[in-house]
């Protein structure tokens, strides 16, 4: 199938430039060229924006032509061009030349298809085969991809599987008919560390065995460190620096670069402040919650989202909840938020009971605790100013409308955002500001505890950068303390004092952020800290750390005094 | 079998409904303000008339006896005798399910046949001339009076063309050709509201799912767009679609009162009017019973037909 000499790249992109379509159409990509040949791994990096997933769409010939058109410049797969290609040549070339995995497993399979047939479909489209040879080749290719029970996987629906399962299937869909070229687009921004890892031996280890070209495209320079052999850091539409893996990130040329690395936080928890409050902000005594819990007519599967969960925070600290996707985290802060009651246990703020609270005693209890939710995309009314979106919880507990609009005005500025932006809609901003306001809007009614979900989870590096600091002056100014739920370490290694790992439900091991980062005794813990991405290089530094992963007791030494 | 339980509950479910609709019918004829007897007789009844009709409806019984008696008979269909034809209620209703019936099904069929693939293709060709031309369409079907289209195709098509009968009913046991070409007509005149109504809904719910990484994934697997669209992105957008066409259906069956007027079908719409008209209380009765049990039937069967198009809906 394979149709690529060797010398010759796979994929040859010269001068690509994106426009909007219009007489004036802006350009979006300009003067794109780079090149994967066969086995290689290429990283695209850049922040959204960048035009990095335009690239890929543009190669696939999946880019919606009512909005952009191809300017300039050509893209070869295996020496045919595509731009200019027919609709049907493009149609026939996907898949079993051409084949592309998306960052989004859960939304990437139509979710009323069984598994099993959504993968022949690529068989049946594109090959003779008879319908035993086109099983047999699903079962396979399952196999291939380390699904366990491939059988029961062809039957399943998506949502009976979860994200890395996923992911896999995607990848079983894409490889099936073993194409000269893979685009990965952020292939393993939504998963789990641990699953992240093992996605990414995979694509590791199919792409050894046959030879695939690999155009991987990431924000995320851990995934950069583990995957790539070359890189390409595209900024504002435009190419800044191709090299190779070891060149880029020990030496990078350009400024843009220098500070892309820079971002990245690292793996060594923050210097821990004095503990001098003396009493709690937040306590969590016993918390337990089980789920599903059906009728006569259910399944009757429970889970165990919280067993015996007992914390405590005190004022003017962040507490971080470290975990993968089902440890509980989620629910724990819903309990918290008392959005979900738990089945037993006790929480306090400042001291005051917060369960079992109803009508108006629970309505001033919200106050002292407010949220701040991982898409600021999604959290904030789009039909309602954002001045009018902050003020409304004071408004709610009683401020004149208009003290609450100046207040919101004030805020705006305590974020970092101008005065005037309270008059102004959601969509205006951009997903950093937009998580200035939810920020601005959970700390106008002055909470005692702030609760993180994933807060800077949906932003590029740099400005996850910004708003972990504007956490950090808000909590210096208000003394708030901070549950900060997180499944990124280097996240909480920078903002937390202290850190909690969960697991199913159960609390791994609890203790200051230096304890947990460098020197844990718990299996699990250091597990998943070896599972973070590129954890044996230092970006910020340009060099490898001294003593490479698991071993994470080198990683503090550099630099800071723990 | 978790899903003969489910229909079974579901079906459990709706006995509170058809209770609560038994009651109503029930009460509304003892609830009358002034004697019953002389609301459905008229002012100039004789007063032997009058004993015939509260006998006729045990209207002399005690209430409770009334109500006893009128549930064992619902329950075994028997919903009494017509006060101005003498026919049992059950034979009238069973004569005139034929006609709408028939119709109503031709009617949905054809604009569910035109009106998907209507909405299909102006969601894909969203702002095109052919999504405002849709637009266009839907506006004039859900504003043009039924009757005014009823005349207009049936002086074009019956009298200028003389292609088809101007009006009546004929069975399918007289043959296809027959059945067809009575039922043509008025179905085409109903179902252009249903076109615009089904069309507007597919349209919607596509739109919704078009832009879904599921249906960017279908291309990049190489799919047509036929594929993409009729195979990947209709499925996903079937459930409100349903709804409206199950709704659809049900009005169609219960309440095509002018359509029948105009093509003189003998239907189920007509024998309400005439009822009303007449005063006819048994007959009235068993028209909101029946009628109320078409919506709660056809509804349970939507419900149900949801898990077919969509297997996370659990049962």
């Amino acid at each position: 199938m394979t149709g690529a000499s060797p010398e010759a790249p796979v994929l040859d992109i010269r001068d690509l430039t994106i426009r909007l379509r219009g007489r004036d159409g802006a350009t979006l990509l300009q003067d794109v060229s780079l090149s994967v040949a066969a086995g290689e791994t290429l990283c695209l990096v850049g922040e959204s924006g960048s035009g990095k997933s335009l690239t890929s769409l543009a190669t696939m010939g999946l880019l919606p032509e009512a909005d952009l058109e191809i300017g300039g410049g050509s893209i070869r797969l295996c020496g045919e061009e595509l731009r200019g290609a027919s609709r049907k040549r493009l149609q026939a070339l996907r898949t079993t030349r051409m084949s592309m995995i998306f960052q989004e497993p859960m939304t990437a399979l139509n979710p009323v298809a069984r598994i099993g047939d959504q993968i022949e479909e690529v068989l049946l489209i594109h090959t003779q085969l008879g319908t035993a040879e086109r099983r047999a080749r699903v079962l396979d290719i399952l196999a291939k991809v380390n699904l366990p029970d491939p059988r029961a996987i062809m039957r399943a629906y998506p949502d009976q599987l979860s994200g890395g399962q996923r992911q896999r299937v995607m990848i079983a869909m894409a490889l099936v008919l073993e194409p000269a070229l893979l685009i990965a687009d952020e292939p393993t921004t939504a998963l789990d560390v641990t699953t992240q890892k093992q996605v990414l031996d995979l694509i590791r280890t199919l792409q050894k065995d046959r030879g695939t070209a690999i155009l991987f495209i990431t924000h995320d320079m851990g995934v950069v460190a583990e995957i790539a052999d070359r890189v390409a850091v595209l900024n504002a539409g435009a190419m800044v620096e191709t090299g190779s893996l070891q060149g880029v990130l020990s030496n990078p040329t350009r400024d843009y670069t220098r500070a892309l690395l820079k971002a990245v936080p690292g793996l060594e928890p923050r210097p821990a402040r004095p503990d001098t409050s003396a009493g709690f902000a937040l306590e969590l005594d016993g918390l337990d919650k089980t789920f599903g819990r059906r009728g006569i007519f259910g399944r009757g599967r429970e889970v165990r989202a919280l067993d015996d969960i007992s914390l405590h925070l005190r004022p003017g600290r962040t507490l971080g909840i470290v975990g993968e996707s089902g440890s509980g985290k989620s629910t724990l802060a819903r309990c918290v938020m008392q959005l979900e009651a738990p089945d037993s246990g006790v929480i306090r703020v400042c001291g005051d009971h917060v369960d079992n609270l109803h009508g108006a005693s629970l309505r001033n209890m919200r106050r002292r605790i407010q949220m701040v939710f991982q898409d600021p995309y999604r959290s904030l009314n789009p039909r309602v100013t954002v001045g009018e979106t902050i003020a409304e919880a004071p408004i709610n507990y009683g401020m004149p409308h208009a003290e609450a609009l100046a207040l919101a005005r004030d805020l705006l500025v305590k974020v970092g955002l101008p005065r005037n932006a309270a008059d102004r809609l959601p969509h205006q901003f951009s997903g950093g500001q937009r998580q200035r306001i939810a920020i601005a809007r959970a700390i106008a009614v002055e909470p005692d505890v702030l609760v993180a979900d994933e807060a800077v989870s949906a932003l590029d590096v740099s400005v996850q950068a910004q708003v972990l600091d504007l956490f950090e002056q808000i909590q210096a100014e208000m003394g708030v303390a901070i549950l900060f739920i997180t499944h990124d370490l280097r996240v909480a290694a920078r903002i937390c004092d202290d850190i909690a790992v969960m697991r199913g439900g159960q609390l791994v091991e609890w203790g200051p952020a230096a304890a947990v980062l460098t020197a844990s005794r718990q299996d699990y813990t250091r597990r998943l800290l070896a599972a973070a991405p590129g954890s044996h290089w230092d970006f910020a530094r340009f060099r490898p750390f001294p003593v490479r992963a698991p071993d994470m007791t080198g990683i503090a030494a550099p630099g800071r005094p723990a | 079998m978790p899903v003969i339980f489910y229909v079974l509950k579901r079906i459990l479910a709706t006995v509170p409904v058809m209770a609560f609709v038994a009651i109503f019918v029930f009460l509304l004829l003892r609830l009358t303000p002034g004697d019953p007897a002389v609301a459905i007789a008229g002012d100039q009844a004789t007063e032997e008339q009058l004993r015939q009709i509260r006998a006729a409806l045990s209207l002399d019984q005690p209430l409770l006896v009334q109500f006893v008696t009128w549930i064992q008979q619902i329950v075994r269909l028997d919903f009494g005798k017509s006060l101005i034809s003498g026919l049992p209620v059950s034979e009238l209703i069973a004569q005139r399910l034929e006609p709408t019936l028939s119709i109503a099904l031709v009617t949905i069929s054809m604009s569910v046949l035109v009106a998907v693939p209507l909405g299909v293709l102006t969601a894909w060709k969203q702002g095109s001339w052919i999504d405002r031309g849709a637009v266009a369409f839907s506006v004039l079907g859900f504003s043009i009076p039924v009757f005014v289209i009823a005349y207009m195709l049936i002086q074009l098509f019956a009298i200028d063309l003389r292609w088809l009968p101007v009006q009546g009913f004929a069975p399918l046991s007289r043959g296809l050709g027959p059945f067809l070409s009575h039922a043509i007509l008025p179905s085409v005149v109903l179902s252009v509201i249903y076109v615009a109504l089904i069309a507007r809904m597919t349209r919607a719910a596509m739109l919704d799912v078009i832009h879904e990484d599921f249906v960017r994934t279908a291309r990049a697997k190489g799919c047509t767009e036929p594929r993409v669209l009729f195979r990947h992105a209709l499925r996903n957008a079937a459930i409100p679609i349903l709804t409206v066409v199950g709704t659809g259906l049900a009005l169609l069956i219960s309440g095509v009162v002018v359509t029948e007027s105009v093509f003189n079908l003998p239907g189920l719409g007509r024998l309400t009017i005439d009822a009303v008209m007449a005063r006819d209380y048994p007959v009235i009765q068993a028209m909101i019973l029946v009628t109320s049990a078409v919506y709660v039937l056809i509804n349970l069967l939507i419900d149900l037909a949801y898990s077919l198009f969509d297997p996370r809906i659990k049962y």
